[in-house]
């Protein structure tokens, strides 16, 4: 055929065997196991990884310089593209920043249904988690099972917010909906559901041979590594230390709930399988406590505080004020005032955190986005030398990556 | 006249400022209002120059030397406890100051504390990297030196890590605007196809809104499709494959024949 | 085993069909459109979804394959940057002919929400393409839309079409 462009072959700067007997071979950036848009460099000895260099940035979309360019309000949907399984918990991060910077108290049902998405979100990212990572290690059963019951969660998403994956559904000072009518109920449904389903995928993996052969004793993170490399999450907690933001550093009601941490010192992907399967379960038990906490609560969804946030829609109709406010708000954006925050909160891959400092402009002068796969992969090249290269899916499917967050 | 516009920062601005406004500050609290705290800055203050600290939102910040940068990681570490580093980056201040403000983001798992370490450099000045202490400040500083330009030394792969190797320009800085500059707008196709398509290939539409329903290059309308670049025509198309009435031998599925349930079995 | 009884008589007599070759053939590539597994971004994810157990890819003959060789569609799912999108160029050129390119969501059409220096504003801008899917992140029922509708542009196009390039080379 006619040369269509000018691309050069990839590798004429790699030397692909060498005097050594080292092999390099290139994995990604798209490699339907990759998890996105990894690209991994990997000196092989036979089949052993004697290094890796993972290159990321495929996916860099310049957030960050949006941010600068965008008022809060407009920021936030950008904030769902981050870590897209769970977009929810990123809108809650970014929203609970911007409230600790204006200093804003939400209403109670609001924190209530905020928490009962963030905890649908966690239990839909682990399913997917689960889904991915075995059907990356070859257990294509698991895949179809989990995305099954996924389905019903991203429903019940639906049935909430109208969207099944960039939600939106949490705003700067509440929530804008209530919860429709019966969507309770259909989550109790799902809430029964579940576990069985749970159950089923543990039967099918927990014992299996094939499974535990490549999973146990396999990416083995001792705790200083974990420290050193700055882990959170299920990834700090796969490695013995007890660190649950939602414990340690409570935000909205997560100190009302009772639920425990799982923690784990097996520190290998089978221990980090286990826990992820136990969080879910705990996720259940939070959503449980909360359904009879949601009927108590009174029917205020957004924070009162006419500086920062628009009216209800009603009293915008009737009220002179309320409408100028209101113009004022969607047209020029609210100011915050100056200073700067890092809040932190447990997304579930990890500590999720928004830096934003604040000029008093209605556009924060800088936003910085702590993703916790950045460092979960940053981790890899430290990780995969001295793993053999069929486990090197294996680690990336645990670490939990999603490259919309890392590479933001 | 052209308006004018700040060559030093091309990040959107507002648009109305009342004249009299002025805005609140977060307040900063005192050290000594928390025990933790207040024993971690004397601490410091014993070893190292601090030159500002306070508490913001429950977060302390520490102010210090530019050159004591890596000591106080050691510190920090070895005996504060503050065993993670959890976020380090940069602020553009070059058009305020000339300065960028680096801030390092730490955590005590122990005293369940977080502090902010803060200094400022000067545009071309280099800083020592961290990763012999915080391994996590290895990619982190990479980013660092993509999106600002910040010069770090000891760092042993300091490549870009978002931008591509040949990418012209530091993203984050305010100089640079949102959309890119020219070799950032052009990148993909002096890449892909050489500079001389960039005439036939054209500009970036920016607009992501705009759509030119007689455009056939861009856009084709379903069941009025006419071939690439050919002339835009109401005419309906064909877009059934089967012949005047069906192919023989394949029955084609009529409503009627449908059943619906009303439950899964 | 299928256990149909054809009736000869009513269903249009003996089981013979007269068709052209043309038809035959697109028919066949039609129903089994192979896509490359090419997640980008979020609407990767709605692609799996796609494929997985409640939408059921299969039934239209779609088998995702990880290798260009293999597959017939490439399905842009996702926002395609600058640093990307020599690759993606590459993959394009790598599939065998005929190829199709279904540009899924926003971001792969007009480059969506980012609108920033590190994003193609349009994956048109690289490679030609036959579909383009709206949504941000389109539902999977809407990717199985596009499937059908670039199905039937299939049917349409004669088989021996020329390996003519459909743009920019």
């Amino acid at each position: 055929m006619q040369k269509v462009n000018r691309l050069q072959p990839f590798f004429e700067n790699l030397v692909f065997e060498r005097e050594d007997n080292r092999m390099i071979v290139n994995f990604g950036p798209q490699h339907p196991s990759s998890h996105g848009q990894l690209r991994l460099v990997l000196e092989l000895d036979g089949e052993l990884v004697t290094k890796a260099t993972p290159d990321v940035g495929y996916l860099h979309r310049g957030m960050e310089k949006m941010a600068e360019n965008m008022i809060y309000n407009e920021f936030l949907p950008t904030t769902d593209r981050m870590d897209y399984i769970a977009s929810t918990s990123n809108n809650y991060g970014f929203a609970l920043a911007v409230e600790k910077l204006i200093d804003l108290d939400v209403p109670r049902r609001a924190k209530v249904i905020r928490m009962l998405l963030l905890e649908l979100s966690r239990i839909t990212s682990h399913l997917f988690w689960i889904a991915c990572h075995a059907l990356d290690v070859g257990a294509m059963t698991v895949f179809l099972y989990a995305f099954r019951e996924r389905e019903y969660a991203m429903d019940l998403f639906e049935e909430y917010c109208g969207a099944r994956l960039t939600h939106s559904a949490i705003r700067i000072g509440g929530v804008p909906l209530d919860l429709p009518k019966g969507w309770l109920n259909s989550l109790t449904e799902f809430i029964n559901k579940i576990p069985a389903a749970i159950e089923t995928y543990e039967g099918l993996l927990d014992q299996n041979r094939i499974w535990k052969m490549r999973l146990e004793d396999v990416g083995v993170i001792s705790p200083e590594m974990a420290q050193s490399w700055g882990c959170s999450g299920p990834m700090l907690r796969g490695s013995g230390i007890a660190w649950d933001i939602r414990k340690e550093e409570p935000y909205e009601l997560y100190d009302e709930v009772e639920f425990d941490v799982p923690v784990t010192d097996r520190c290998d992907c089978y221990g980090r399988y286990k826990l992820h399967m136990q969080e879910m379960r705990e996720s259940l038990k939070i959503l449980k406590q909360l359904i009879p906490m949601y009927k108590e609560t009174k029917p205020e969804l957004m924070a009162d505080a006419p500086r920062y946030i628009s009216a209800p829609k009603e009293q915008i109709m009737t009220q002179n004020y309320s409408l100028m406010q209101h113009f004022v708000l969607v047209t020029q954006g609210m100011r915050p005032p100056v200073g700067e925050v890092y809040v932190v909160t447990e997304s579930p891959k990890g500590e999720l955190g928004f830096y934003i400092n604040s000029q008093g402009d209605p556009y924060p002068y800088r936003l910085k986005l702590r993703a916790p796969s950045f460092w979960h992969t940053s981790i890899l090249q430290d990780l995969l030398p001295g793993q053999y290269l069929a486990d090197v899916v294996t680690m990336i499917g645990n670490a939990n990556i999603v490259f919309g967050e890392i590479d933001r | 006249m052209r308006a004018y516009q700040d060559k030093k920062n091309v990040q959107a601005k507002a648009y109305y400022n009342d004249r009299f406004y002025v805005s609140p500050q977060i307040p900063k609290e005192e050290v000594s209002s928390d025990e933790i705290f207040a024993k971690d800055v004397k601490d410091l203050e014993s070893a190292f120059s601090v030159k500002e600290a306070y508490i913001q939102r429950g977060q302390l910040v520490v102010y210090i030397n530019a050159d004591d940068n890596l000591k106080v990681m050691e510190f920090l570490r070895d005996k504060l406890q503050y065993n993670f580093l959890s976020e380090l980056s940069a602020i553009d201040w070059l058009a305020k100051s000339g300065e960028f403000e680096i801030f390092y983001q730490m955590l005590s798992t122990s005293k369940r504390k977080r502090m902010r370490v803060k200094f400022f450099i000067k545009e071309k000045e280099e800083i020592k990297s961290v990763t012999s202490v915080y391994k996590s400040a290895d990619w982190a500083e990479r980013e660092m030196y993509d999106m600002f330009g910040v010069r770090i030394t000891g760092h042993h792969y300091m490549k870009r890590i978002l931008m591509p190797d040949d990418w012209h320009d530091h993203p984050l800085r305010k100089t640079y605007p949102l959309i890119g500059d020219e070799e950032a707008q052009w990148y993909e196709i002096d890449k892909i196809f050489g500079k001389e398509y960039r005439d036939i290939i054209g500009p970036e539409e920016r607009d992501s809104a705009r759509i030119v329903e007689k455009d056939t290059h861009r856009f084709a309308r379903v069941k009025h499709e006419v071939p690439f670049g050919a002339e835009y025509s109401d005419e309906e198309t064909q877009t059934e494959y089967q012949e005047e009435g069906g192919i023989p031998i394949v029955r084609k599925l009529k409503k009627s024949d449908v059943k619906i349930l009303k439950e899964r079995p | 085993m299928a256990q149909h009884k054809i009736n000869y008589l009513s269903e249009g007599g003996l089981p013979v069909a007269l068709t052209t070759v043309d038809k035959l053939v697109q028919w066949g590539r039609s129903n089994s459109l192979w896509p490359l597994t090419y997640g980008l971004a979020c609407c990767a994810i709605e692609m799996m979804a796609t494929g997985a157990s409640r939408y059921d890819f299969d039934r239209f003959g779609t088998i995702f394959r990880a290798s260009p060789r293999q597959s017939d569609v490439l399905i842009i799912a996702g926002t395609l940057t600058k640093k990307h999108s020599p690759f993606m160029r590459r993959l394009y050129d790598q599939m065998s002919e005929p190829k199709w390119v279904i540009s899924m969501g926003s971001c792969a059409n007009t480059g969506g929400m980012f609108n920033t220096y590190a994003t193609v504003q349009g994956a048109d801008r690289i490679i030609p393409v036959d579909i383009y899917l709206p949504g941000c992140a389109p539902r999977p029922e809407s990717l199985q839309y596009a499937l059908m509708l670039l199905q039937k542009k299939v049917r349409t196009e004669s088989a021996s079409r020329k390996l003519k390039p459909k743009r920019l080379v």
